[in-house]
Formats: structure tokens, sequence, C-alpha cells
């Protein structure tokens, strides 16, 4: 009962709640303040607020999680942190440097969408980003094929992503973005589009590259269990204009895996998840 | 899978050999006689030995020659030139309209114009060619580039590109499918118009040639000539679509 306290429930009353996702200890490795989105439709008729203000720290190192419901502007949030899309108020700073017109160094980005490049092998995929990167041929070589051991490509380095199967070409994907060797990684819902089982295991699968790369994980989903197995903390976001509702920190080990769902903790976290979303996804669905 | 096309390549093969084989028992009875068209195994007796002769071979390399680089320049400034517009949103909103009826104008119609401006020479030929060419190359680079996904476009920023990286290392590779339909209409379009403007007004080249022929009832030089000109486009297109088709069928989408 003490362990069930201390994870969830009470987290409500720590300090951290009102504003929400300041960084608790540890340091920041992203810091944003006040970070707005209002998107301007180009036929006119009206602006769209689609997120915002937000105030987050992720700490150094750390695996944070974002739920919503659909439209809140998850997607939004994350391509603000990655650089791709400019913040119309706010600041928000990577290792200490403001983030402006462009993505940083040392940030990797995998999309729920298929990325790899349709014309390329599995290999030359995976070497796409590592071709300007200045290194040595051998050096590139040897990074290519450790992130094809890892994951579990090597009998496919020379297949087109064609040839591949949908799980398959996402670790195709998460490849590319580790050979680049990230300090921050964010996930945008990667694992969408593929079946429960290849979920769980593609999810173990990124836990032991986040023990092993030591970077900071920022996890995009839609699935509650998802975020609740994988990350340190969890932040529930609002209908639109996505805010920070809550943040839930799970208390897992670091060399946890998805057995976690037979904890009786991982229901007191999805429940509370449950409890912030509910009321968030009838209003994203247009209900009272 | 590869048995039902060996049956369907076959298939072809026998429609045309069907129809070879009819014109020939036709033109050999005399329901065509042979001043109207001689048989096709004469035909293909003629054009040897009109390229064993050599006689043509100059109005033949003049004419492929020019056609050749018609194609070339409407390739590399079709599309280049799509990659530019595309770039340009208002560009290419004012250019729409123009892609959309350039087609209507009958290009040949400039000629005239043409050999006044550069003489009569290869100059306005090729001028000719490349305009035919140019727009559909343009037309389908730009089809090409409009279908490439957003998320790889995102991971190209992600990895920092240039614009004239992304265009070289993202968005014309993908494209590469539809610049190649351009690129087999750019083929066509020069042989016609080089052929079509040697017809009109030449000094030589083998529409002269064929024009020639045709004034003296010579079909013993116009047909054979006729069926080279055949022979290089369709040999052509056919090498490009089947480059096409592997492609494709590489990126799983045939």
């Amino acid at each position: 009962m003490a362990t069930r306290e201390e994870i969830a429930p009470a987290a409500r009353v720590l300090p951290g709640r009102d504003s929400p996702a300041a960084a608790p200890s540890g340091t920041a490795h992203v810091r944003l303040r006040g970070v707005t989105k209002v998107f301007t439709r180009p036929q006119g008729g009206g602006d769209v607020h689609a997120l915002g203000p937000i105030d987050l720290d992720l700490i150094t190192g750390e695996f944070f999680a974002i739920v919503g419901p659909s439209g809140c502007g998850k997607s939004t949030l994350l391509e603000v942190i990655a650089g791709i899309q400019g913040p119309t108020d706010g600041e928000i700073e990577f290792e200490g440097r403001p983030i402006a017109g462009g993505v940083p160094d040392g940030v990797g980005v995998v999309f729920q969408e298929d990325a790899c490049f349709p014309w390329l092998t599995v290999r030359d995929n995976i070497a796409f980003g590592l071709r300007r990167s200045g290194l040595a041929a051998g050096e590139r070589r040897a990074r290519v094929d450790r992130a094809l051991e890892m994951m579990g490509l090597t009998g496919f380095a020379k297949s087109y992503p064609a040839q591949l199967s949908g799980g398959m070409r996402q670790r195709v994907c998460i490849a590319r973005t580790l050979v680049m060797q990230p300090r921050l990684i964010l996930l945008d819902e990667p694992f969408g589009a593929l079946d429960q089982q290849t979920r769980l295991l593609m999810g173990e699968e990124v836990l032991r590259l986040w023990r092993e790369t030591g970077a900071t994980v920022f996890l995009i989903t839609h699935a509650l269990d998802e975020a609740a197995m994988l990350a340190d903390r969890i932040g529930v976001m609002s209908a639109r204009p996505g805010r920070l509702l809550d943040t839930v920190k799970t208390g897992w080990p670091r060399d946890r895996d998805s057995r976690v769902v037979a904890d009786p903790r991982f229901g007191a976290v999805t429940g509370r998840l449950w409890d912030s979303l509910r009321a968030e996804s009838l209003k994203a669905m247009g209900r009272p | 899978m590869t048995r039902a096309r060996h049956r369907i390549a076959l298939l072809r093969i026998a429609v045309l050999a069907v129809a070879v084989g009819l014109l020939e028992a036709l033109c050999r009875t005399g329901v065509i006689d042979n001043f109207t068209m001689p048989p096709p195994s004469r035909i293909v007796r003629d054009l040897l030995a009109i390229l064993a002769s050599g006689a043509l071979i100059p109005a033949i390399l003049k004419t492929l020659g020019n056609a050749a680089i018609a194609f070339v320049l409407a390739v590399s400034v079709g599309v280049t030139a799509a990659v530019c517009i595309h770039a340009i949103r208002g560009l290419r909103e004012a250019l729409d309209p123009l892609f959309a009826t350039y087609y209507a104008i009958p290009v040949l119609a400039f000629y005239p114009l043409l050999i006044i401006l550069f003489g009569l020479g290869d100059v306005p030929q090729i001028a000719i060619a490349f305009m035919l060419g140019v727009v559909a190359v343009i037309v389908n680079t730009l089809n090409g580039l409009d279908r490439v996904p957003r998320v790889l476009l995102k991971t190209a920023r992600i990895g920092r590109m240039t614009p004239l990286e992304i265009a070289l290392q993202v968005t014309l590779p993908y494209a590469v499918p539809y610049i190649l339909t351009g690129v087999r209409l750019a083929i066509a379009y020069s042989l016609i118009g080089i052929v079509g403007s040697e017809f009109i007004m030449s000094k030589g080249g083998m529409g002269f040639e064929i024009a020639f022929a045709y004034m003296n009832f010579d079909n013993a030089t116009m047909y054979p000539l006729i069926l080279l000109i055949l022979v290089v486009s369709i040999t052509a297109n056919m090498l490009l679509a089947a480059w096409e088709r592997a492609l494709l069928a590489r990126r799983g989408l045939r």
C-alpha cells in the first residue's frame, strides 16, 4: 500500500503539481517555457490554437512519455522540440542553447509513418544521415553494422524496404536514428501502425536502446499502457489547445522490461492516467 | 507469375507476327499494290541495303544526333525547371494554366519564325523538338515531386540537409519513376520535332529524305527510313519502360 501511495496518487499533491513538469531533480536537457503554437489557416477562417502554453523540463537521460487525446497537438509539440517547426511564442532550450531556425545537432526523431527511402537498401537507408557526417568510411560501416545487429536486421542489409514488414521498416528508421548517436531521441507514435505483440517487443527494444545509449527519450503515444510501461515520467495533455494537465512518475527501475505490466503499481499508473484523460478524450470527441 | 508474363510476351509477339504476316500477304497478292506499299520483307531488305550502302548515313546521323541533343536539353532543363517551379509556390500557380494548355499549341507553327530568327540550320529544329518535349518532362517531374511523403521531407530536415541536397538525395530520387514517364515522352517528342520540322523545310536529315523520296515515288527509300525511325523510337521507349518497371517493382509498387 505504501509503495502505491508513493508512485501514483501521492504525486498529485507533490510540489511539482502546479508547474506540472518542472524538473524535480537532475539537470534539464530540454527546457520549454510558455511554448505555444497557433496555426494560421492559409484560406482564412481564423487561427487554430494548437498548443500551449506549455512549461516542461526533460531531465538528462530520462524516458518521458506524453499521452493525450487525438488531435491535442502531441505531434506538434514533438516537432517544436525537434526544431522542425518554430513555436508561435515561448522559448525552447536544448542543452542550454535556444532552438531557433532548425533542428539542432544531437537530436534524432522516429516518426509514426514509414520514413524509409524506398529506393535505398536497408543498409543505405541506415547510413543515410552518416553519409554527410564527415566520419571515416570504416567508422560509418562499423556503426551501421552495429545498428543492423542491434535491430536484428543483419540478414536484410541488402533488402529494399518494400520487401520488409511494417515492424522491420520501423526498425530500419530507428536504426537510422541510432547510428547518428543522438543525445535526445524523439519518438512520434513509432509503434502506432504495428500489432500489439510487435508493439510490446519493440517497446522492450526501445527500453534497451535507452539504457545502452544513455540518451534522453521523449515518446508520444496514445496508448496509456505503452506510456506506463516505458516511461519514467508521463505527461498528460489536454484536448486542443494541448496543455500539460498532469505528470505522473512511474518509479520503475532502469533495467525494466515489458513484464512491469504485471506489477500491481502498473494498474495504479494507468488508472491515474485514464482518470486525467477521460474527460479530455470526451472533449476531443465533441461531448461535454 | 513469370509464366504468366511469358505467356503474355508470346501472345504479343504472335499478334505482331500475324499483323506483319497479313500485311505481307496483302502486298504479295496485290490487294495493296506495290506502288502504294512494298511488302514488309522487302522494306527490311531495302533498309539493310540503305544502311550497307552508307549513302543515307549522314542524314540518319543528323536526325538522330539532333534528336539526342533536343532530348538531353529537354530532360535536363525540364527536371531543373520542375525543381525550381516546385520550390516557388507562386511561380507554380502562375504556370499551371500554361502547362494544362501547352499541348493545345501547335508548336510546329512556330517553325517558320524560328527559321527567320536562327536561319535554316539545326538550331530551329532542335528548338522545336526541345519545346515539344520539355513541358512533358516538367509536368511529370512536378507530379513526382508532389507525391514525396511529408515524412521524408521531415527526415531530411532532421538530417539538416540543404535545399539542394534535399532535391538531389530525397525528392528527385523519389520522383524518378514519374520523371521516367516524362523522359519517355521526351524521346518520342524529340524525334517528332526533328523529323517533323525536317519534313516542312530543311537541308537534310531523315525527314527531308523521306519527303524527297515521297515526291519521287521512291518507295525503296521512303518506307525503310520510316521503319528505321519506328524501330529507334520504340526500342528506346521499351528500354526505358523496362527500367521504370524494375524501379517500381523494387519499391513494391508493381
